[in-house]
């Protein structure tokens, strides 16, 4: 399973949006991995992924996806992280 | 490794701005100020947001103010702007902001034990509400050692 985080640069929001996302993986108990890209790499880097998490602000730039699209408001709110993976993942 | 530290001369409290672009800029101010980058970084954080907006807003009342590694990052630094009155950044969820949190890394790969710690601090949901009623730098400070 490979879920991926995207913020505008690569860094910085979404290392912190894939830690957090870790934790709630963890708590689910599933076993996936987590790549941080930015907007312009979005396209390669989620094309084998289950899911992308990212800020309402730049789902658009996704454009066309097999991946389920999570929009994260809070990325310090780890419940948010597991309810919203929770229902993506069907566990 | 921890969190670059926080000087107290990166850590403003209570400042008076009128917009987002200003309150970025107290933030960019904050880190010329305590060494860790040059003005330009202050640009290229501003410039960040007019390219993809507000994402930075990544919790209630909290902007996370920052742009790639760069010439313009002299080391790896951290700082923290307060507002005496909130700025709206133009996110749907989670305006406005009272907290700025600046962030300046030399590499893409050694920032990720920042993050993580900056993860740990602000996992705490009393931590922004708490940083936005601070009276004094060194109370900020203390939240970060």
């Amino acid at each position: 399973m490979k879920i991926v985080v995207m913020c505008g640069i690569g860094l910085g929001t979404s290392a912190i949006l894939k830690v957090n996302a870790e934790r709630a993986l963890e708590r689910l108990e599933i076993e996936a991995s987590v790549q941080a890209t930015d907007v312009a790499g979005v396209r390669s880097v989620a094309a084998d992924a289950q899911v992308i998490l990212s800020s309402s602000e730049l789902v658009g730039a996704i454009g066309k996806t097999n991946a389920d699209v999570i929009v994260i408001n809070n990325y310090f709110d780890v419940d948010e992280l597991v309810a919203k993976l929770a229902i993506a993942l069907g566990s | 490794m921890s969190l670059p530290h926080l000087p107290l001369d990166a850590i403003t409290i209570g400042a008076h701005v009128d917009d987002w672009t200003a309150a970025i800029t107290a933030a960019g101010d904050a880190l010329v100020r305590s060494g860790a980058a040059t003005s330009a970084y202050t640009d290229r954080m501003i410039a960040v947001i007019h390219e993809f907006g507000a994402y930075i807003v990544i919790a209630p009342g909290l902007a996370l103010a920052h742009a790639r590694p760069g010439a313009d990052v002299l080391t790896d630094g951290l700082c923290v702007v307060t507002l005496a009155e909130p700025v709206d950044f133009g996110h749907p969820h989670n305006d406005p902001v009272s907290v700025i949190v600046g962030l300046a890394v030399t590499g893409a790969d050694d920032h990720l034990q920042f993050v993580a710690e900056l993860a740990n601090v602000f996992n705490d949901p009393a931590v922004i509400p708490a940083l936005a009623g601070a009276t004094t730098a060194e109370f900020v400070q203390s939240v970060f050692a």
